[in-house]
């Protein structure tokens, strides 16, 4: 019997130990599965909604507590102070050693800082772990202003979780629109739009130089890069994550920003993987990042290590770019390759309703015209269809005519395809097309 | 408009909703009660005349014969009777009730006085079956002892309509005749008042018809101003604090739900709990104790069906209000979505069209009461015989009735299952399932989502279907053998078991009184026979299902939280498999909520529609070593 050890209880380490216990028996592999922050896998994506009251922790677990006994995975709460290499075992922070005989990596990440001066006052803090949600509940209590420094979407996360306590919000982004580093101009203008519509006092080209205490060691206002001090109880900090490795730093194992893995998320050290937030990729995935710290990439990676680790050597390939959020009000969903501003070979397909909260954009080869990537704004687009065009290098007009099929809408929602296609047709009139209409509103209903 | 504005509106408005709730509490005790004459001769010589109808056991009286002696009437049993109460001012119901009781217990003793058998006339019954009959038991010798008046004639016939299983049975000794005699004599006593009297049946209508009547005072005499009050402002109140969503941006808003006392079972879903369930005990068991909010609305009720208000009037009444007012919430809290706004609107019309308004009218032209989109089994006494000889009876529309009932039960609930799934019906027809989801809105993320109570609701649901069925063939037979009993079963007894732990008790009691504990669901998950029928054909037949977007899903448990039906939706959702379940009613929430679009409701082609885990995305590839 092998002992399988996993460190991170985070969607990647327990995709891989549920994929694992999918194709081996508990006497062929034990499975343990030792995490710090909280005793069962829970999704950290739904942190938000704890703040906000719209779910209780309980309800962000995603398997019922019976769940890890029935299939065997052991859980254990505690820390990982140093990986014994050389022994193979573990150094927990309050339990024994703990012997392995193959290890995955699944440590997730912690929040990025730069070192500005005040970032250790109480009431700084970023929005990361359910730890956070509570120092959150604690520093937010009966306060006149916060301020977000940050513009991703943790960011506009917690922007969102301080309105729902109708707290004022000042939210400083450093780019000239929000998170326009990713959503290309039109979208990152519908965003700030729609924050600011929101009553949050969003600063874009706005940095943050340091953060003032007072005498009790509590945050007592920040000053921006422009010199302007705003007053403020509680600072967020979302600008990003980082890997969190820290412990590794006395082992072999190799690291970087994070854990070197190659295509197999294999580590250097033979019987050791590293998969998730905490992975960084020697060579990144064709048009992937080498350290891609979303959710999917994470349970994908869990997948695919589980393979490998019970005998069927899986190389890690991701699929089409896919990704998506929710900013305040607007969803946002994006397949494929879609860069802030076109690159030389591309061109971007833009239409934007007149309400000014839902767009569709297409990007495709300038020369051979097929599609790269979609990005939607308050549309839903279907991920099979979206992806199949891309990998099938469909023709943008081939799109356009059949724009109906990836759909993805509720049943009576209001339908642009024949807008979009309008749009288009007006702005190629050479490579005009005409939309498939593919059904009356009876047959929509009946399904036919 | 600012939020100072909107502010303010909301408060001005939860207030008046409070003081117009208040009132509409305070209105319960705010009469005085006097009992007269003429409120015995109006409710009680109606009563009489009533007797001589089919009372609920279906049996028939009839002495039309002219009498030169004629006893007692129930009226001036009961007039002598409340003697001490006539004229005496109550400033409770509840001493009057516990008065009005006594008086109806003492007349019953009377009635059974007059037309009991007694102790003498069984005597004789055996000695005269011993002695001319020969120990053999008939009807016809044994009830040869009673007097030819109207009271012996009466005797006779109950002697005959008890004694039929004991018809020519020879005894060996008299003891063992006076023995089986006994008891059924005893039952006849008991039964008397069933006929004669006040019986256990009528006693509930013929005390809230009393309570109303002998009501006197403030309520009684300024029903409109007291209907504007704890309705009008209400209502206003209500709208006021509902309106100001308008200024707040269209989405979801699920903010402080689970801070909520009102809403995550604190102190205050304790209260409306308990408020309802206590509601419901005195709308099922004890109407006469809520005369004064009928009275209230006899005004509406004149004016629709011609006829004073009862206790399912009064019922039918706030049913459709809460329905309104609270699907004038939904609406506001959904308006992004059209699919929640027209089946809103959807569940509004039928309630108030289909359920109240046309079955009044109906009343009101002399035909039966009917609720043309109610379906058996939960409409559970469509088949009893009472129901069927009434629509039979009523000719041809009566008859259409009927085979509506029937095709809606044989016909529309495959057919448009297997299009449209059983949300067709539970969330855009039913009653029950239009009052779960205005009034339960607020309560759908209390539904238990474990694996053990799918369990329960497997085996409990399934098994009220069970019932339903058996109970309904024995009414079949009932009515038409004319037999109450079937394999030794009462036909009778085991309806009235399903009426009261099914029909009242879980519907109603649970199904609504636990709305603020267990969510809105739980008679639609756990009880509703119809929900079981519905979910069968859509699990096994049907093009509906919820379709899940590739592998989008980030596990994060809105969809199950907000399921009402406490299905996990999340469970399918991320490992990318279409959502198939027997239970759900199509209500779409789990759709909205999913910050990440990742739920569609459809209907498509049967084929594939269980569908196969799929996560889109992950190419990665076996490598062969
Ligand atoms: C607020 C928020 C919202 C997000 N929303 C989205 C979203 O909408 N979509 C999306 O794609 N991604 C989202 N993400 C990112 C996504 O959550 C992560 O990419 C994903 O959770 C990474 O999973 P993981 O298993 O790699 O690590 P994690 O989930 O971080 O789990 C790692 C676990 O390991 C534990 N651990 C670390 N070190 C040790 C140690 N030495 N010993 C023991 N235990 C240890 C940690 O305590 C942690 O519990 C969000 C992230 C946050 C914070
Ligand atoms: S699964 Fe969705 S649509 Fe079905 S009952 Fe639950 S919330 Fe409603
Ligand atoms: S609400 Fe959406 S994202 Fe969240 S668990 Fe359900 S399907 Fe997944």
């Amino acid at each position: 019997m092998k002992k399988i050890c996993i460190i991170g209880n985070g969607v990647a380490g327990i995709t891989a130990a549920r994929h694992i216990r999918k194709q081996k028996s508990a006497s062929e592999y034990s499975i343990t599965v030792i995490s710090a922050e909280t005793e069962y896998f829970y999704a950290r994506t739904a942190l938000m909604y704890i703040y906000m009251g719209h779910m209780t922790f309980e309800h962000t677990k995603p398997y019922e507590d019976g769940f890890w006994k029935k299939n065997d995975i052991a859980l254990v709460r505690d820390y990982v102070r140093q990986v014994d290499i050389s022994n193979k075992r573990l150094r927990l922070q309050q339990g024994e050693e703990m012997p392995y005989d193959i290890l995955i990596i699944a440590t997730g990440s912690k929040s990025h800082r730069v070192g500005w001066t005040g970032e250790d006052l109480q009431g700084v803090q970023g929005m990361i772990t359910i730890q956070d949600i509570e120092r959150m509940e604690e520093n937010t209590r009966h306060i006149q202003r916060a301020v977000i420094v940050g513009g991703g979407l943790i960011g506009v996360e917690m922007a969102e979780c301080l309105h729902s306590r109708q707290i004022p919000v000042t939210f400083l982004v450093r780019e000239e629109e929000y998170w326009h580093n990713v959503l290309p101009l039109e979208e990152a203008k519908m965003a700030s739009r729609h924050i600011r519509g929101h009553g949050i006092d969003l600063r874009t080209g706005a940095g943050l130089k340091e953060i003032k205490g007072n005498a009790q060691k509590r945050v007592q206002a920040v000053v921006t890069t422009a010199g302007e001090e705003i007053p403020c109880q509680m600072v967020g900090i979302t600008i990003g994550v980082t890997p969190q490795i820290d412990f590794l730093k006395e082992s072999a194992i190799e690291t970087d920003r994070g854990v070197l893995v190659n295509a197999f998320l294999e580590t250097n050290v033979p019987d050791v993987y590293a998969v998730g937030d905490c992975a960084q990729h020697r060579q990144a995935p064709e048009g992937r990042k080498n350290v891609e710290q979303i959710w999917y990439s994470a349970r994908m990676q869990g997948e695919t290590v589980a393979q490998t680790i019970c005998g069927y050597k899986t190389r890690y390939v991701p699929g089409v770019f896919f990704n998506s959020a929710k900013l305040f009000d607007i969803e946002y969903q994006v397949y494929g390759t879609v860069h802030p501003q076109p690159t030389e070979e591309e061109e971007h397909f833009y239409w934007e309703h007149q309400g000014g909260e839902k767009s569709v954009r297409v990007v495709f080869e300038k020369e051979t015209r097929s599609v790269l990537g979609f990005n939607l704004m308050g549309i839903r687009y279907k991920q099979a269809v979206c992806d199949r065009w891309i990998k099938e290098k469909a023709s943008i007009m081939h799109v356009m005519e059949h724009l109906q099929e990836a759909n993805f809408d509720p049943e009576f929602f209001r339908h642009y395809e024949k807008e979009i296609v309008a749009r288009f047709n007006q702005q190629y009139p050479d490579r005009a097309v005409k939309l498939k209409q593919k059904k009356s509103l009876v047959a929509t209903l009946l399904g036919w | 408009m600012n939020t100072h504005t909107t502010h303010l509106i909301r408060s001005v408005g939860l207030l008046l909703f409070i003081l117009g709730f208040g009132f509409f509490i305070a209105v319960f005790f705010l009469s005085g009660y006097q009992l007269t004459d003429d409120v015995l001769k109006q409710e009680l010589q109606e009563e009489n005349q009533s007797d001589q109808a089919p009372n609920a056991a279906g049996q028939e009286t009839s002495d039309n014969t002219e009498e030169s002696f004629m006893p007692k009437s129930m009226y001036t049993i009961v007039q002598e009777e409340a003697e001490e109460m006539l004229g005496k001012v109550y400033a409770f119901n509840f001493s009057f009730i516990r008065d009005f009781s006594d008086v109806i217990d003492r007349s019953n003793q009377q009635i059974r006085g007059i037309y009991g058998i007694t102790s003498d006339e069984m005597e004789q019954m055996v000695q005269t079956l011993a002695e001319e009959n020969n120990l053999a038991y008939t009807a016809e010798a044994a009830g040869a002892v009673f007097a030819d008046d109207t009271v012996g004639r009466f005797k006779r016939k109950m002697l005959q309509d008890y004694t039929g299983w004991l018809e020519g049975k020879q005894f060996d000794n008299p003891d063992n005749l006076r023995s089986q005699l006994a008891g059924t004599v005893a039952s006849i006593n008991r039964d008397v008042t069933q006929q004669k009297g006040i019986g256990r049946y009528e006693q509930k209508g013929v005390k809230t018809a009393v309570v109303k009547a002998a009501t006197i005072g403030f309520v009684k005499d300024r029903q409109w101003l007291v209907f504007i009050i704890s309705y009008g402002v209400t209502i206003l109140g209500a709208l006021l604090y509902l309106l100001p969503r308008l200024y707040v941006h269209p989405g979801i808003k699920n903010n402080h739900i689970f801070h909520s006392s009102l809403k995550h079972r604190g102190w205050l879903g304790m209260m409306l709990g308990t408020f309802l369930i206590v509601f419901y005990v005195i709308l099922y068991f004890y109407p006469y104790y809520m005369t004064n909010w009928i009275l209230v609305v006899d005004p509406i009720s004149q004016w629709l069906n011609g006829g004073p208000a009862g206790e399912f009037f009064l019922y039918g009444f706030l049913y459709t209000l809460c329905i309104l007012v609270m699907g004038i919430r939904m609406i506001l809290n959904y308006r992004h979505s059209n699919y929640h706004i027209i089946r809103t609107i959807s569940v509004i019309f039928f309630q108030t069209a289909f359920a109240f308004l046309i079955p009044e009218i109906l009343v009101r032209l002399n035909y039966p009461y009917y609720d043309f989109k109610n379906i058996w089994p939960l409409d559970y006494d469509f088949f009893f015989p009472g129901s069927l000889s009434q629509l039979i009876e009523s000719g041809g529309l009566g008859i259409f009735m009927l085979g509506w009932g029937i095709v809606l039960i044989v016909l529309a609930v495959p057919i448009l299952v297997y299009f449209l799934g059983k949300r067709w019906y539970c969330s855009w027809v039913c009653g029950c399932g239009g009052l779960a989801e205005t009034l339960g809105d607020p309560y759908r993320q209390l539904s238990d989502k474990s694996l053990r109570a799918w369990q329960v609701e497997r085996y409990l649901v399934h098994g009220v279907l069970v019932f339903a069925v058996l109970m309904t063939i024995g009414m079949i037979y009932t009515f038409f053998t004319g037999s109450g009993s079937l394999l030794g079963i009462p036909t009778y007894s085991v309806a009235e078991v399903y009426g009261f732990f099914i029909g009242a008790g879980f519907a109603g009691v649970i199904g609504t009184g636990f709305y603020p504990l267990m969510g809105n669901r739980v008679w639609c998950r756990f009880g509703c026979p119809l929900a079981a029928y519905l979910g069968i054909v859509q699990r096994f037949k049907s093009r509906f299902r919820i379709t899940t977007n590739g592998g989008q899903c980030i596990s994060c448990g809105n969809c199950s939280t907000y399921c009402e039906m406490g299905i996990d939706v999340r469970w399918y959702a991320q490992r990318g498999q279409n959502i198939v379940r027997a239970s759900c009613v199509g209500c779409g929430v789990c759709a909205s909520v999913c910050p990440r679009g990742v739920l569609k409701l459809e209907n498509a082609e049967e084929k594939g529609r269980f569908g196969k885990p799929i996560l889109i995305g992950n190419d990665s590839v076996r490598v062969d070593q």
